[in-house]
């Protein structure tokens, strides 16, 4: 099977999100993608990560460029406004075997 | 009376993160402590309760719950007016203040053990119970009506977060058991829990040391009302206990339970039903100033308030 062209879409947010997002991702069309803890500084303060309540995570999606820009629309609407996020993207290769 | 010794375990984290000590407890410990410490909570209310329910508690259940309720709407408008806080801002502050705090019960009840001085088992029951009512409260004050509110996933994270599954789960066992049942499991749930609390504290420490240090950015208006308004809800606590006719031991559980603010619970479903409030502002009061203010002054305090109303009422 050949190399595929798909894009990498990263969110870094408030950890209380992990559940919504675990819910509402496989809805929008991401067959899968993964949890990491983070920590870090930015806009809405320090998130030290040893505290539940202050703890970020990272959820890196492959998909192709139209999911991505399902989930990007999604999650600007609904949780952009309120809650500590951030969300890049960038191309990857998908390597088959 | 001496300073309750676990007290000192939360200084030392304080003093560690103020001084910029590299000192850190992993993420994971912090967990399984939390863990060990709602589901020992739990348990030793549960084998209370096994001992001393009696129908008459219902009653008592009631009114205790029903003054609670006037905590966040007497909280509400002078945060409001007074503080001149935004709506979502200030009912989602009512709400922490009137949640309540697992670990400053924890300590209230070493502290009784310390003065070895009883107390009503059964107060445990009201760490569950005084929950739910103040964070409905602070959502319909944010929102008359108006707004959507995401409810189902409020109340979800309200019944099945961790602390209040844990607590409730706990007591469970800890009922259907009994205190001959719960015996082999004494030495990992009772013994060790005073050990566990200490290290719990110390990591409270260096977290409300984070939060100290942004105090200024509070302002004076909310490091008062950090102080003011435990103060008040623990005098509503210590006449309420007096007039149920608990113990002093339960009268300054009652009254320590009703000062302590959230920082658990609270503000994880303050996050979901009202996301616009600021947590900074909510977790910063309850945390960097009710928080150690209850367990260094407001514990001690309570407990003498608890001892003049019984001795005036006597």
């Amino acid at each position: 099977m050949p190399d595929q062209n798909q894009r990498l879409l990263t969110i870094v947010c408030e950890s209380m999100l992990e559940p919504f997002l675990q819910e509402e991702l496989p809805h929008l069309g991401a067959s899968g993608y993964t949890v990491t803890d983070a920590r870090g500084a930015g806009r809405h303060g320090r998130r030290g990560g040893a505290w539940t309540k202050e703890s970020n995570v990272k959820v890196d999606i492959v998909c192709d460029a139209e999911v991505a820009q399902r989930v990007v629309e999604h999650i600007n609407r609904e949780y952009k406004q309120h809650y500590a996020l951030v969300m890049y993207s960038t191309d990857a290769k998908m390597h088959c075997v | 009376m001496s300073l309750e010794p676990v007290v000192l375990f939360f200084v030392l984290g304080l003093a560690a993160g103020l001084l910029r000590s590299d000192l850190k407890i992993p993420g994971s410990i912090y967990d399984a402590l939390s863990i060990y410490l709602l589901l020992a909570i739990g348990l030793k209310g549960g084998v209370k309760l096994a001992e001393q329910a009696t129908p008459g508690m219902l009653l008592d259940g009631v009114l205790i719950i029903g003054a609670a309720i006037l905590i966040p709407l007497v909280a509400f408008p002078i945060l409001r007016y007074l503080g001149k806080l935004k709506r979502a801002d200030a009912a989602s502050l009512a709400a922490h203040y009137g949640s309540v705090s697992v670990v400053t019960f924890s300590i209230g009840v070493a502290f009784l053990a310390q003065a070895a001085q009883e107390y009503e088992g059964y107060l445990i029951v009201f760490l569950v119970l005084l929950e739910v009512p103040a964070l409905v409260i602070g959502v319909i004050l944010a929102r008359y009506g108006a707004g959507q509110v995401r409810w189902g996933r409020m109340l979800h994270e309200v019944f099945f977060g961790k602390s209040i599954f844990l607590l409730l789960g706990g007591m469970i066992i800890g009922y259907v058991a009994g205190p001959q049942g719960i015996e082999p499991l004494d030495k990992v749930f009772f013994d060790l829990f005073k050990g566990a609390l200490a290290i719990f504290l110390l990591e409270m420490g260096l977290v409300a040391a984070g939060r100290l240090a942004d105090l200024r950015a509070y302002g004076v208006f909310l490091i008062g009302f950090g102080i003011v308004m435990p103060i008040l809800s623990a005098s509503l606590g210590t006449a309420v206990g007096w007039m149920l006719g608990l113990s002093v031991g339960g009268t300054m559980l009652l009254a320590a339970l009703y000062a302590s603010a959230s920082y658990i619970a609270a503000p994880a479903a303050m996050r979901i039903a009202v996301p616009e409030a600021n947590p900074g502002l909510s977790i910063g009061a309850a945390l960097g100033v009710t928080f150690p203010f209850n367990i260094l002054i407001g514990i001690p305090l309570y407990y003498w308030m608890a001892q003049t109303i019984h001795q005036i009422g006597a």
